[in-house]
């Protein structure tokens, strides 16, 4: 089981593969991937540096390009394709239809992964994707529970890979415009969920206000940790009550899934957080190499260590982390 | 230009479903759109009575009856009901997700690509015609601008008439979909116990700021917009544009009288104040979605 982990930037590229990885994903500097930040992704030189390091070292290169192409805009996406394909990426994820259709018509031998962002969650869209661009994996949705990710693995076509670690998106993503309902801008549109252009922060009588296009996300009291204002974590008013109606502000973490993950024959497990410091990309996977060397060593008597949880759980929104969708009782 | 009723998205006893579709045969719609899109569990209606009320339509009026199909498809349970309403025998159907595109497209049978399929583009309306799509409507969050350009596109490639284009114009948008139940979440119980609990609710829970601001609408498994989309001032606009489906949204009784109302509009063009404390049109305008321009 292969560990994918994500870079913003060279120097976070690098960390990942001297801390284990066994592949990195990363996006080009513009708005065809779906963590279209400013200070963050790879320009055509650092593209070719971040191929030649990781492929010096044996290990494989991802490009996202995740978003969907606009429309009278599609060349960016193709030339995006094109850019990846040059420098020698070893998979192209992609969420787009045209995209793909480009991607398996022109590269047939650059292998093509379905991006979570296509929000492929059953059996009969896989297929749809294996027939049409002959995909080489499909990167599955932080929807499906365990049972459901077990039933697809075990029929499959194509191999499958889930999210491990990150920011919990709690939308079947590449679905969601709640972004752009609130801000005009979405993941899917802009490769970015509640842009950091529309956030603001204020101090008030009532405490400390985070809002999104202002739209109040939240309001934190002297005690609280105030956190990004990523809109479907904030707190809100349903009829009187006051709560997280969506989600709280909370990160996924599946290492107790590591051994059933293996068992089921998932090719690969994901850590989110492109948009993350170099600091962070080296402690998950760091983190993340030792649990998987050692259930890969012996499954059965596999333990997730206090230690590993509580470093993860340091890096995670809120401090805090969950199984997400993956545990039933969650949704 | 035409207008159909959308799929109604909320969860109504069986009782108000079939009094809605007793008055829907009575409207303005040219063609209806009926079936659960949102959650497996609601089952006031089975796959097999919505397809007897589909036919009972059809054969009582002259509008077309297209039966719309789940967005979210997790269990192999859900994919057995959706090939069952996809390989009906008569009546259309609209995909919501490309699990039915792949299935109508086995079964060698023309679909209608719903609002929850990501087609952004020429190059994706391409890949879906040739799986057999007739008619396309756009995700939510598209402009007018953006379709025009893809409609322009269509008709420069000399393939705009291979398919119908409609668009999404009244009601509550269907913005997110989540494995979480949100209407459980609401009553503090696990989706695995939630007792139907989204039937109380025929117009779903609103979910506002803590200063008192519509933010959106809790539908079960769905979130929606809190304000009711509105582009009765762009009718003319759009059949200018050759859309050629106008689709008012099935949200309540209120469908009826805004079919009258868009119907009338493109007669006899007046400008209609848009109430921004409870309609929105800002997507149409590339703005923030919630808002009007």
């Amino acid at each position: 089981m292969e560990l994918l982990c994500p870079a913003g930037n060279l120097p976070a590229l690098k960390i990942a593969i001297d801390n284990g990885a066994d592949a990195v994903y990363i996006g080009l500097k513009d708005d065809t991937n779906a963590r279209h930040f400013a200070g963050l992704n790879f320009n055509d030189g650092k593209l070719a540096k971040a191929a030649d390091y990781v492929h010096q070292r044996g290990k494989k290169l991802h490009v996202a390009i995740n978003t969907f192409a606009h429309a009278g805009g599609e060349e960016r996406w193709k030339k995006a394709v094109d850019n990846a394909v040059a420098i020698g990426t070893d998979a192209l994820i992609i969420a787009d239809l045209g995209v793909l259709d480009y991607a398996a018509t022109k590269y047939p031998d650059i292998e093509r992964h379905v991006s979570v962002q296509a929000s492929t969650t059953n059996l009969e869209a896989i297929k749809f994707f294996k027939n049409n661009f002959d995909v080489g994996r499909v990167v599955l949705p932080r929807v499906l529970s365990v049972q459901q990710v077990r039933q697809l693995a075990k029929n499959s076509p194509v191999p499958l890979e889930v999210f491990a670690f990150g920011s919990l998106c709690i939308m079947a993503e590449g679905r969601c415009y709640l972004s752009s309902y609130m801000t005009g801008e979405s993941p899917n549109t802009v490769g970015a969920c509640s842009p950091a252009k529309y956030v603001r922060w204020q101090e008030t009588e009532q405490g400390l206000e985070s809002r999104l296009n202002n739209v109040l996300i939240d309001r934190y009291q002297a005690d609280e940790n105030a956190g990004y204002p990523t809109l479907c974590k904030g707190r809100f008013d349903v009829d009187g009550d006051v709560y997280h109606a969506l989600e709280e502000p909370t990160s996924l973490n599946t290492l107790e899934l590591v051994p059933e993950l293996m068992a089921m024959g998932i090719v690969s497990v994901k850590i989110e957080g492109r948009q993350r410091s170099p600091a962070y990309v080296e402690q998950v996977a760091k983190t993340w190499r030792m649990a998987l060397d050692r259930c890969k060593q012996d499954p059965d008597n596999f333990t997730v260590e206090g230690e590993w949880m509580q470093t993860l759980a340091n890096l995670s929104e809120g401090s805090q982390t969950t199984l997400g969708a993956y545990h039933r009782k969650w949704q | 230009m035409k207008f159909s009723l959308g799929p109604n998205m909320f969860f109504w006893p069986k009782t108000d479903i079939e009094q809605f579709y007793q008055q829907a045969k009575q409207s303005n719609a040219d063609i209806i759109y009926l079936g659960e899109t949102v959650c497996s569990k609601r089952r006031e209606l089975k796959a097999k009575d919505w397809l007897a009320l589909g036919r009972e339509i059809a054969q009582e009026t002259n509008k077309q009856i297209v039966i719309s199909t789940m967005t979210l498809l997790e269990s192999p349970a859900e994919i057995v009901t959706l090939k069952k309403l996809c390989d009906n025998g008569d009546l259309l159907v609209e995909a919501n997700d490309l699990s039915a595109v792949q299935i109508m497209h086995d079964l060698n049978m023309p679909f209608v690509v719903g609002p929850a399929i990501n087609c952004y583009n020429l190059s994706t309306l391409k890949v879906l015609l040739k799986q057999g799509m007739m008619r396309w409507l756009m995700p939510v969050e598209l402009s007018g601008d953006w379709l025009k350009t893809i409609l322009t596109q269509a008709s420069d490639e000399n393939i705009r008439d291979q398919f119908e284009c409609e668009v999404f114009s009244w009601g509550y948008l269907p913005l997110a979909y989540s494995a979480r139940c949100f209407t459980a979440r609401s009553e503090d119980r696990p989706k695995d116990d939630c007792q139907y609990c989204c039937i109380n609710y025929p117009q779903g829970r609103k979910m506002n700021s803590r200063e008192g601001e519509q933010v959106f609408v809790l539908n079960g498994i769905q979130t929606m917009s809190a304000y009711q989309y509105n582009l009765i001032n762009e009718v003319t606009q759009l059949a200018d544009m050759g859309v050629d489906i106008v689709r008012i949204s099935s949200d309540s009784e209120q469908a009826f009288t805004q079919l009258d109302k868009f119907k009338l509009q493109l007669q006899t063009p007046t400008k209609h104040l848009l109430d921004t404390q409870n309609e929105c049109n800002g997507f149409w305008y590339k703005i923030a979605g919630m808002s009007v321009a």
